[in-house]
């Protein structure tokens, strides 16, 4: 992997950007940090959602499948096994999950991938609640001594872990066959390419992402019910940030996830009741004003400064 | 004996609200995910209805049926048509018209819980027992049954001796060649949406006689409606019929023998039977 200047720069002002925000636990321990951990929870997950649906354009709504799992990991793990192991199991077993649920859609067209994913989240977490009946237990109880600041700083690394991982994907030849598949599938399967096989691969990364975030937001919790763990919302949740910021740069969730956490927060703190209202308004909002996201407005904004500029 | 009639019973309103959706998405190619709030919509209406005015459910549907109808169209016309307009390929509408339909559905949800709050509910219409091949059944659910069946032969004989109703075939089939041989692709697609739109909010009035409802059960419904077409086979109206009836069927086994918290997880796993094996859907033919 050659790298040139600018590469170089970039990925250093990353690293500084990225320490900046690491800091933020010493200047604010309450609403800031909060605010903090829901960001930093919604950039991993909205950055590795657009890894995937960005290049394909399939919209996957398994993360809160995947994100229930994790929870549950850590929930039945924590008194057995070490935190970050828990946090790494439930990684594996979020890419294993992911590579199931993609052999099993990935072959047919995005509306069956859809479907299918939106029923995810509630089929684990029925079968869950039938298990609980059956033995008797009701929820788990997560205690651990990880205080709000080190879940921060836990999800800031798998947000940095993601990042990286994005870059060198698209650097990477799977990166530029999922391109191809996303441009005209047909011509990338003429071309050797094999798609099922790329796909589900790039699948498993958002699985494993989402699988590790709930496992390491689990200890927030304290207390573990499927109700809690698979709340359908947070798929919704990550589409709408991902789209609405922009899935075809790799920065560009982050762009959607800061503005519509802030929303979010502001609409449920003054009408609780709305919320699904806001959803569904940023859905047509995505669809009709903004099809490419702020960064597609940012580039259409940048091309005519461009033009004026020449001319 | 028992399950299996009750099944049926259920499986028959099944038919009507995916009847609804494959003719959205058969025809007007729209996979519309707000399928299962104009359900409830339906369902709202008639609990008002009766509450209100003692009208009884029966009487209500005439009420729905243009009344859904009307909106579905405006919503065609309005918020859709630009994005068939718009999409470049078939792939592109599938992922606009997916995104626009969740917003519906999440608007409708939320219009439903600011309107009449997140409470069940529920109305006592015919609740008498009635006695069938030796067990008793819930006269509401016969009559919600009768009515299904009665609606989709009426759309079944439509579709296949009407003028319009085999245009709309036609364009189910070929739409790129209804065109070419005269049809009224764009007139004949929002009148589908439309039709579509009707008949699953008449579902909904009807579930709602025997079924508990609150303004975010619509989800569900949805999803059971694009089970069923998938399975069914997409614009193919003998095999939604079956498919509906083998998930009422499945779901009233699965709840009675094993957990009515299980429903849900059953007719996925048959989904997945289906993805796995028959894509194409049940009668399908496999695409060369």
């Amino acid at each position: 992997m050659s790298l040139t200047a600018t590469d170089i720069r970039n990925l250093c002002l990353s690293a500084l950007a990225l320490g900046i925000c690491a800091l933020l636990p010493f200047g604010d321990n309450g609403y800031w940090l909060g605010l903090g951990v829901t960001i930093a929870m919604f950039t991993a997950l909205a950055t590795s959602w657009a890894l995937f649906s960005g290049p394909t354009h399939y919209i996957s709504l398994a993360t809160a499948a995947f994100f229930g799992v994790g929870t549950y990991v850590t929930g039945l793990g924590i008194e057995t096994l070490p935190f970050w192991a828990l946090v790494i199991l439930a990684g594996g077993i979020g890419a294993v999950l992911a590579a199931l649920v993609g052999l099993a859609t990935l072959r047919l067209s995005g509306v069956y991938f859809v479907i299918f994913t939106l029923g995810l989240a509630e089929l684990v977490r029925q079968a869950i609640t039938w298990v609980q009946n059956n033995s008797g237990q009701k929820g788990l109880y997560v205690l651990t001594d990880l205080d709000e600041a080190g879940i921060y700083w836990w999800l800031l690394g798998l947000t940095a872990l993601v990042l990286l991982g994005g870059w060198m994907i698209g650097r990477s030849r799977l990166g530029f066959a999922l391109r191809i598949i996303g441009d005209d599938e047909t011509v990338a399967a003429h071309s050797g390419i094999n798609t099922a096989r790329a796909k589900v691969l790039l699948f498993m990364v958002p699985g494993a992402v989402a699988a590790m975030t709930g496992a390491i937001l689990a200890p927030r919790y304290v207390y573990i019910e499927p109700s809690l763990a698979f709340a359908p919302i947070l798929s919704f949740q990550v589409v709408i940030m991902a789209l609405l910021g922009g899935a075809s740069r790799l920065w560009g969730p982050l762009v959607g996830v800061i503005p519509f956490t802030f929303l979010l927060e502001a609409v449920s703190s003054n009408f609780p009741n709305q919320t699904t209202l806001v959803i569904g308004i940023a859905f047509l909002v995505i669809v009709y004003l903004l099809p490419k996201g702020f960064v597609g407005l940012l580039d259409a904004v940048l091309h005519r400064i461009n033009k004026t500029g020449a001319v | 004996m028992d399950i299996l009639i009750t099944g049926i019973l259920l499986g028959g309103t099944y038919a009507l609200i995916a009847m609804g959706l494959n003719l959205q998405y058969g025809v007007a190619r729209i996979m519309n995910l707000a399928n299962g709030e104009i359900l409830v919509a339906g369902g709202y209406f008639a609990f008002i209805a009766y509450t209100a005015t003692q009208l009884s459910p029966i009487l209500t549907i005439f009420l729905v049926a243009p009344l859904a109808f009307a909106l579905n169209w405006l919503i065609y016309r309005v918020m859709l048509q630009p994005l068939v307009t718009r999409a470049k390929t078939r792939g592109q509408l599938e992922t606009d018209s997916i995104l626009a339909t969740f917003g519906l559905s999440f608007i409708g949800v939320g219009l439903m819980l600011s309107f009449f709050g997140g409470d069940y509910f529920s109305y006592s219409f015919m609740a008498v027992p009635l006695e069938l091949l030796g067990n008793t059944y819930g006269a509401n659910r016969v009559i919600s049954f009768v009515m299904a069946v009665l609606i989709c032969g009426a759309l079944y004989l439509w579709l296949n001796w009407s003028r319009p109703g085999l245009s709309i075939r036609a364009i189910a089939t070929a739409p790129a060649a209804a065109r070419l041989v005269g049809i009224d692709v764009k007139h004949l697609s929002a009148l589908a949406f439309a039709l579509g739109g009707a008949v699953t909010a008449v579902g909904g009035a009807l579930i709602s006689t025997y079924l508990t409802l609150d303004a975010s059960t619509g989800v569900v419904f949805t999803l059971k409606a694009l089970i069923i077409v998938i399975m069914g086979g997409v614009g193919d109206v003998r095999g939604t019929i079956v498919a509906a009836l083998l998930l009422g069927i499945l779901e009233t086994v699965v709840a009675s023998l094993l957990d009515p918290g299980l429903t849900l997880a059953a007719a996925y796993v048959m989904f997945l039977g289906i993805l796995l094996f028959r894509p194409q859907g049940l009668f399908g033919k496999k695409p060369t």
